[in-house]
């Protein structure tokens, strides 16, 4: 490509983010926002994935059967949304097994969150309402992404986050409405998943790494700290209507604002989970790595089967023909 | 005596010709509504660990069904809740090929063939002889009719993929074997033709292997121990600590609404 071309392409690539047009797989992007993408996608489809393992501790124990029901289909659901993730990404020249591939030697990172326990039952309540809860404030806005395939892909994934989300806050009310007992282990679990939640959001906006360029590609619409407040907004009176406090005591409301105010994040702890040093890291990739291993079998029958079974359909179609 | 239900927790198991306030045979009922409950318990294990992704939402997909089908069928007796939780293991109906640990993939492919051609021909039947499960079983004909061509795509994938497929197929076929004569034996309520049911297992099950290149395991298939053992709430070691499990914390907290 000579550097005039190279130029009417760039240009036509801004004109179409600045005029709020998708960018699709077939058009010319620049190699960073393509890179950006992959980074960004896979993560994401990562943390769907890993993101099944903290609830599906609890769903051989579910207390009741209908809640067994309704955390078996949200674990399935975050399969399936992995699963779309990782097909938007592929549109962008990458594989599923790459990326796997990346995420299981650890050159491709999940959402922290995922790094914590869950010890009780109701911290299966506590992602419902505050992880998911995160993730949608942080979602929803990519479905007026830049890129055409992620955009549509969050459209899915964020009316069923937003279930899950709706279910998790009606299991953590019902426990915090019922026995002391259950009330207590409610309140623990958010206890235990607030701070982490608010750290969703990733770092400070004067400390984030990627946020200006995904801002100027139309990839992120919000800076992290807006999301983040904006979170903390919607939180305050559902706790309220939960009868849960939150555990911080600097939370007030600040009328000149609008806003809630909210006490200092532990960045120390988001950079130790970060860099592995979390309470489930090493955990959460040896299970993701030895289903990956133990299932290597299968997966080589399964190909091994399709390709006896083409080559005979081609063989048939050669002497029907013949 | 007034006990609530939750001081009194322990559901006895029904008489073999009582029926349910609705007309169904409960013994019947609660023999179909364990199946379905300990089978889906047991595919629910597989979460966070199957071999590829599509997996992870197939496998789902029939535990949620099964699940739903045990909901229909336990509601019948009485409380879902308090029969899946509160019973002791000598009281629950289910086959003994169902609690089965999952194993290899191999042998939770195995056990879901065995279990779903069973289990559609079973509710074929039930749905056509209009008796009281004609409804339900019309239901989870469907659906049992997508888990049997699950099985058997897999069963064909691994019998005719690699050597080591191949092998761990056979194995996991032999292994569960001696578990499917189980369910040909007679259940107090469920009027259906056990003979042509067996046949008919037998000659679908013999096609599918055979055509996966895997030989139809020649073990006995019903014995002293394992023939109509789970119905009368026999089971093996390994279903007390599943129960132990799935029970733990429902029975934590007495009383408790969940």
């Amino acid at each position: 490509m000579t550097a005039v071309t190279a130029d009417a392409y760039e240009a036509a690539f801004d004109a179409a983010v600045a005029a709020d047009e998708r960018i699709e797989p077939r058009d010319w992007m620049p190699e960073a926002y393509r890179a950006t993408l992959v980074r960004q996608m896979a993560q994401h489809a990562h943390s769907e994935i890993i993101g099944m393992q903290p609830e599906a501790n609890w769903i051989t124990r579910a207390p009741s059967l209908r809640r067994k029901a309704i955390l078996m289909a949200k674990v399935q659901d975050e399969a399936g949304h992995g699963l779309y993730l990782y097909s938007a990404a592929e549109t962008l020249g990458t594989s599923r097994d790459e990326l796997l591939d990346k995420l299981h030697t650890g050159r491709q990172k999940y959402s922290s969150i995922f790094n914590y326990p869950t010890l009780t039952w109701a911290d299966v309540g506590a992602i419902g309402w505050l992880v998911d809860g995160a993730a949608i404030t942080n979602q929803v806005p990519l479905c007026r992404c830049s890129y055409g395939p992620y955009a549509r892909a969050m459209v899915r994934i964020c009316k069923e986050e937003s279930f899950h989300q709706r279910q998790g806050y009606e299991l953590l009310l019902t426990l915090s409405r019922g026995t002391p007992e259950q009330h207590a282990m409610a309140q623990d679990a958010v206890d235990r998943w607030w701070w982490p939640s608010l750290m969703m959001f990733g770092p400070p906006d004067d400390a984030s790494a990627h946020s200006a360029q995904s801002m100027a590609w139309k990839i992120k619409r919000h800076s992290n700290d807006e999301l983040r407040q904006r979170f903390v907004d919607i939180c305050v009176p559902q706790a309220e209507s939960l009868g849960l406090t939150l555990p911080d005591p600097d939370l007030r409301w600040n009328e000149e604002r609008g806003h809630h105010d909210f006490g200092a994040i532990d960045w120390a702890e988001f950079q130790a989970v970060l860099k592995g040093n979390g309470p489930c890291n090493e955990q959460r990739i040896d299970q993701r790595r030895r289903a990956h291993e133990e299932g290597a079998w299968v997966r080589d029958a399964a190909a091994a089967y399709a390709e006896k079974h083409q080559a005979a359909q081609h063989t048939e179609s050669v002497e029907a023909t013949a | 005596m007034s006990a609530t239900p939750t001081a009194e927790p322990v559901p006895t198991v029904t008489s073999s010709t009582e029926l349910t306030a609705s007309g169904v045979p409960a013994a019947a009922a609660l023999a179909l509504g364990d199946d379905a409950l300990v089978l889906s318990h047991r595919l629910g294990e597989w979460a966070g660990h199957a071999p590829v992704l599509e997996e992870e939402v197939a496998l789902a997909n029939i535990a949620l069904d099964l699940l739903g089908q045990a909901r229909v069928l336990l509601s019948l007796v009485g409380d879902e809740d308090e029969l899946a939780f509160l019973r002791e293991e000598r009281s629950f109906r289910n086959l003994q090929l169902v609690e089965q640990p999952n194993g290899d993939f191999a042998h939770t492919i195995a056990r879901q063939f065995y279990f779903s051609v069973h289990q559609h021909l079973l509710y074929g039947q039930l749905a056509v002889t209009g008796g009281p499960f004609a409804g339900l079983a019309a239901k989870a004909v469907k659906e049992v009719a997508y888990h049997q061509d699950h099985a058997e795509h897999w069963i064909a994938r691994l019998g005719d993929g690699t050597a080591e497929s191949h092998e761990r197929m056979q194995r996991a076929c032999d292994a569960l074997w001696r578990f499917t004569g189980e369910m040909f034996e007679p259940v107090d309520g469920l009027e259906v033709d056990l003979m042509a049911l067996e046949a008919r297992w037998l000659e679908r099950v013999t096609a599918v292997l055979e055509r996966a290149t895997l030989t139809v395991p020649s073990g006995a298939r019903t014995g002293a121990w394992s023939a109509g053992a789970g119905r009368q709430g026999l089971h093996t070691e390994s279903f007390g600590r599943m129960l132990a499990e799935m029970q733990h914390l429902h029975r934590s907290h007495p009383g408790a609404s969940w």
